[in-house]
């Protein structure tokens, strides 16, 4: 398993659910839809998106397409990654 | 006018006109007036009579629509329940109601079978397997499927079994004493509230509404009911979780009016909106509870020509009070004047009724003053007091306003503890019994502090015996027993707490 997904699932577990089971969900459950996260939440998602990975997330990218699933935002994250890393080098 | 009436004379006039935006499908008036029959035939054919409660426990989404409208043309009452209640609130509202009949969307059938042991009223249940994952309904005595419903059940319109004075939803709210009242609506109350706030908002059957609000939470059904009264389109969200998708949403449908709360908007204010075409909205309201006078200018600015309705209003009378936009530079810190139809006063202590420029409890007159508090005949009689006519009832809204020179009003403060938080109501009281449910908890304190995004954010100030216990855990413990946005912003751990000498904490002191 990817580190970006562990690290995703991790924060989710640690700060939004606060449990101590882990994640008790799939990594392709929709956060929106199984009340995972609510608007609040999404907002600590993208300070910890932005201050752990080093990405800017814009207004604009802060939908479900990215955002609704530990699967869906690990892909964004690297996404995101892979755009930072080509325009430094 | 029944409130189903709004569904079937809009299903009449405009059958094939898109009545509901949600899920990425578009579903016409024709198609949920047939629904909503296939769901009142099943419920009357499961032996529900005139008055019976159905406790519709969904998400936002089409079902609970048509299940809504479904209930009253059986002659039903709805009760829309937050769906992230948890198990051991949603059995005893179930019994506070004594439903009659559950339409919910879990997948577990363990939910089911549970409610059929811990609810004896329980006539029928019904599982929304819109998901098609669901299984065999057959395991679960009483369980039927929804999607097995909209197959067989018949489309025909049942005949009418109410009046308009018969109970049409009860509203559960929040109370001072923790436990959750059911406001009682006849359906000429709704009749009235709705067409009252549809001559303000000057609505007509060209508006796009889009909610993002629960259904649960009166002001959320109320945009359902009134769009489907006036014949408009409703374009319904599951909540607010990704703003950037709403807004993205007003531009696609074409939205003429969008209602949000304090919460709702200081996250736009947030937003860069300028890469958003939002020329289609028409108006903006708010309401639950005051949006800061600096959030109003500022969206005053972001929204140019978009009219912004301040208002104010509690379940007991749906909406109370709203400032008309043209006024909103002038007095851009009050809520206004009483709704079209209907009148309001202040009162000092002894009852003695105020003038202008003065500060009082706000009292309430007119036919939207709902029936009072299911079951709670004591509550309802402290809220509706007999007013100056004979056997007519006023509200007394627990809440102190001040009035300016011309008469529009300024909320003050509640006169109770209950906290406003994301626009919901949380009653310290109920959230500190599930405090001390926690292992090690000795004393417990829930407080609201300002916030500038929730209105209040709520504070649990703890006593613990368990050096162990941590913030997480508390944390933890209260996403598995209330609702989302009872969840505490701050946990914070002290030695002890200050009490009177009755024993009760002092919570002036912690402020």
């Amino acid at each position: 398993m990817s580190s970006v997904e562990n690290m995703v699932r991790d924060y989710i577990v640690q700060n939004i659910l606060f449990s101590s089971n882990g994640y008790p969900y799939q990594d392709d459950t929709s956060f929106l839809e199984n009340g995972i996260i609510d608007s609040m939440n999404v907002l600590e998602l993208v300070m910890f998106v932005e201050q752990k990975f080093g990405v800017k997330v814009e207004d604009a990218e802060i939908v479900p397409d990215n955002f609704d699933s530990i699967i869906k935002l690990s892909a964004f994250i690297r996404r995101k990654q892979e755009l930072t890393t080509a325009s430094s080098s | 006018m029944l409130v189903q009436e709004f569904l079937e004379r809009s299903a009449l006039r405009t059958p094939d006109k898109v009545a509901l935006v949600c899920d990425g499908k578009r579903f016409t008036y024709a198609q949920i007036e047939k629904s909503a029959n296939r769901i009142a035939n099943f419920l009357t054919n499961k032996g529900l009579k005139r008055g019976d409660r159905v406790v519709v426990y969904l998400p936002n989404c089409e079902e609970a629509i048509s299940s809504l409208f479904g209930i009253l043309k059986a002659g039903g009452v709805f009760v829309m329940l937050n769906p992230t209640t948890k198990y051991d609130k949603v059995v005893q509202i179930l019994n506070n109601c004594q439903a009659s009949a559950i339409i919910a969307l879990e997948k577990d059938l363990e939910f089911f079978k549970r409610v059929r042991v811990d609810v004896f009223s329980i006539l029928a249940m019904i599982q929304v397997d819109h998901l098609n994952k669901v299984a065999n309904s057959e395991v679960v005595a009483g369980l039927s499927a929804y999607s097995e419903i909209m197959a067989f059940s018949g489309e025909q319109q049942p005949k009418k079994v109410n009046i308009d004075l018969d109970l049409a939803c009860l509203v559960y709210t929040s109370g001072s004493t923790g436990d959750s009242k059911g406001v009682m609506s006849d359906h000429s109350n709704v009749d009235f509230a709705t067409s009252s706030i549809i001559s303000y908002l000057e609505n007509t059957a060209e508006d796009i509404v889009i909610n993002c609000l629960p259904l649960s939470f009166d002001y959320g059904l109320y945009q359902l009911l009134m769009v489907f009264k006036f014949g408009g389109t409703l374009i319904l969200e599951k909540g607010f979780v990704f703003p950037a998708a709403i807004l993205s949403q007003i531009h696609a449908e074409r939205v003429t009016g969008f209602p949000g709360v304090p919460t709702i908007f200081a996250l736009l204010l947030h937003l860069d909106i300028s890469q958003f075409d939002l020329s289609s909205l028409r108006y903006i309201t708010n309401t639950a509870a005051a949006l800061p006078v600096s959030h109003i200018l500022q969206l005053r600015d972001k929204f140019p020509g978009v009219k912004l309705f301040s208002m104010y209003g509690l379940t007991e009378t749906k909406r109370t009070l709203y400032l008309p936009p043209e006024e909103l530079n002038n007095r851009p810190g009050s809520v206004g004047i009483a709704i079209p139809g209907t009148e309001v006063w202040l009162e000092d202590e002894a009852g003695t009724r105020l003038g202008n420029g003065q500060t009082g409890e706000l009292v309430v007159r007119g036919r939207h003053v709902m029936r009072g508090y299911w079951n709670a005949p004591e509550a309802s009689a402290a809220r509706f007091r007999p007013g100056s006519l004979p056997n007519e009832r006023v509200c007394h809204t627990g809440d102190l306003f001040r009035s300016d020179e011309d008469g529009f009003y300024y909320f003050v403060s509640r006169k109770d503890d209950i906290i406003k938080t994301r626009g919901e109501k949380v009653s310290p009281v109920e959230l500190e019994r599930v405090l001390y449910g926690i292992n090690g908890v000795v004393k417990a304190a829930v407080i609201g502090v300002e916030d500038d995004v929730l209105g209040q954010a709520i504070k649990a100030i703890l006593v613990s015996q368990n050096p162990l216990l941590t913030q997480k855990d508390v944390l933890g413990y209260l996403r598995n027993h209330v609702e989302d946005y009872m969840v505490p912003k701050y946990v914070e751990f002290v030695p002890d707490l200050p009490v009177s000498e009755s024993g009760k904490i002092l919570k002036r002191d912690l402020k």
